[in-house]
């Protein structure tokens, strides 16, 4: 302790007093003072960038989120939309097809009648045609075999023989 | 790591063996003869050590002791002696002649300059101390020379800092990214967890400066140059001296409630602790004194004996373990010098900590 106290030199004590003082003055002024505004604004930068990126990483997730809703929606409703169109088509075909069947019963109907109508037409015709051939043959038969008196006689004979016979 | 500690016991041995070998070779007259110059070269050695332990009124880099010549220069002497003296301190020559200044004589003995009569007679109290007039002594010595030089070259470097951060957008580049992590160190893991988010920032400039300042003059301590700053009691006394005041004028109502009436204990307890906590408001800047002026000034007398007895020894095996222990011990002493200033800065965070501590007073 003795030793110590001898060693003290108060001048040394006086210009480290003077001199730290001075340094730690300058130093927080023009050199702590910038540099560790520096890093707290580095740091927070950094912090901000972070804090954005984050950000943007939520936002990028909610965009793929609604993305995928919307693609969601769009196929269900795609989806019904072919149903339905595929339930019209089938109603439709079936429409189709009934009217198609009716139309064409109405037609065969129709047709038949017709033809009908024209076998009926063609049979009187033809009864007519016979008629008026039988009787054109029966009167020539008729001429012919009675165009001399012995035929005459021999047919009015004949006739009353069966007449006579029946 | 084993084998290695076998390797330098085992040269241990075979050079101690053959010093003792090489001792009993002489006769007795030659031995007696070495003795006396081994003794005469050892105190040599203990003087040149004690005296660059001392801050000192002139820079010498090397005496040659033989031709009575130091190489190296002068320093101004300021002198309060009813008025301002300044003179030179070759007016001293190293203390071999008194100095005339003005008709008052001083007398550089043992590094303190004693104001004497014509003859420069020194007169001794009972404990042998010097009993003669002490003038106030103001002058530039070794090392407020080294402080000066030092803080200009600390003022140079952190202002480029701080400059090529302005230059290059907060980026730290060159020095700035060697040292930065070291700024960020202190403030993130001694500032902030020793007294707290909240106060942390108005001790920072002080932690800052008062760790580079025992980190590098404990560093410039280590060059060839023989510079002793922070192994000198008074430097590190004004630490712990400017550690203390801050610590007390920043100090919150709980810090001297814990001090004098502390919360929580019967109040018996609270009588007896309050002389203790008083003592111990004191206690922490001693050691933090303490601490810092021995570790340094332990490490420089290490490893001048350790040097000196290179020159003690005079062989080459001796000589040269020495050279390889001492450049051992600069190594650990390179170490010492960032972990003196490390603690130091830790330490005085930690007293500031109390001193913003905001307690719930339930414990």
């Amino acid at each position: 302790m003795d030793k110590l106290l001898n060693d003290f030199s108060f001048g040394l004590f006086f210009w480290q007093i003077f001199l730290f003082l001075l340094l730690l003055f300058l130093l927080k002024k023009y050199a702590w003072k910038p540099i560790l505004n520096a890093v707290k604004d580095r740091e927070e930068g950094i912090q901000n960038a972070l804090k954005s990126a984050e950000n943007a990483r939520k936002e990028m997730q909610n965009l793929t989120a609604d993305n995928e809703r919307i693609l969601k929606e769009a196929r269900n409703n795609r989806e019904e939309l072919l149903k339905e169109a595929r339930t019209m088509r089938t109603e439709m075909i079936e429409e189709a097809k009934g009217h198609a069947q009716l139309e064409a019963d109405k037609l065969i109907a129709k047709a038949k009648e017709e033809i009908e109508n024209e076998k009926q037409t063609a049979i009187t015709d033809l009864k007519n045609q016979v008629a008026d051939l039988s009787i054109g043959i029966a009167e020539k038969l008729v001429k012919d075999q009675l165009d001399s008196k012995g035929k005459q006689v021999a047919l009015i004979e004949k006739m009353l023989k069966d007449v006579k016979l029946n | 790591m084993q084998k290695k500690i076998v390797y330098i016991l085992a040269f241990l041995t075979i050079s101690f063996s053959a010093y003792s070998q090489h001792a009993t070779e002489h006769s007795k007259e030659q031995h007696e003869l070495v003795q006396h110059e081994e003794k005469n070269l050892r105190e040599r050695i203990k003087e040149n050590i004690q005296h660059h332990l001392k801050d000192s009124h002139d820079f010498v880099f090397f005496s040659d002791t033989k031709k009575g010549k130091h190489y190296g220069f002068s320093l101004p002497i300021i002198l309060w002696d009813d008025g301002l003296k300044i003179f030179s301190s070759s007016k001293f020559h190293h203390g071999e002649t008194l100095a005339e200044v003005d008709g008052n004589h001083y007398k550089l003995y043992h590094g303190k300059i004693y104001k004497v009569d014509a003859q420069g007679t020194i007169n001794y109290d009972e404990h042998h101390h010097p009993a003669n007039v002490k003038p106030l002594d103001f002058s530039i010595t070794k090392g407020v020379l080294s402080l000066i030089i030092m803080s200009v070259l600390m003022l140079w470097l952190f202002i480029s800092i701080a400059r090529s951060y302005k230059k290059n957008n907060g980026v730290p580049k060159g020095i700035a990214g060697f040292l930065e992590p070291i700024i960020l160190y202190i403030r993130d893991d001694i500032a902030i967890p020793n007294i707290g988010e909240k106060h942390y920032a108005k001790y920072m400039n002080y932690l800052l400066t008062v760790f580079f300042f025992v980190w590098f003059f404990n560093l410039i301590g280590l060059t060839p140059l023989g510079i002793n700053v922070t192994g000198n009691i008074a430097i590190t006394f004004a630490l712990a001296l400017i550690t203390f005041l801050i610590t007390q004028f920043t100090a919150k109502k709980t810090y001297w409630k814990h001090i004098f009436w502390m919360p929580g204990v019967p109040w018996l307890m609270k009588i007896i602790l309050a002389p203790i906590e008083l003592l111990g408001v004191f206690i922490k800047p001693f050691a933090l004194m303490i601490r810092l002026y021995a570790n340094i000034s332990a490490g420089h007398i290490v490893l001048m004996s350790l040097i000196g007895l290179m020159f003690v020894f005079q062989n080459w095996i001796g000589s040269s373990l020495t050279f390889f222990l001492a450049f051992a011990i600069s190594l650990i002493e390179l170490l010492v010098a960032l972990l003196q200033a490390y603690i130091f800065t830790m330490l005085s965070a930690l007293y500031f900590g109390f001193a913003v501590e905001e307690h719930d007073d339930s414990h």
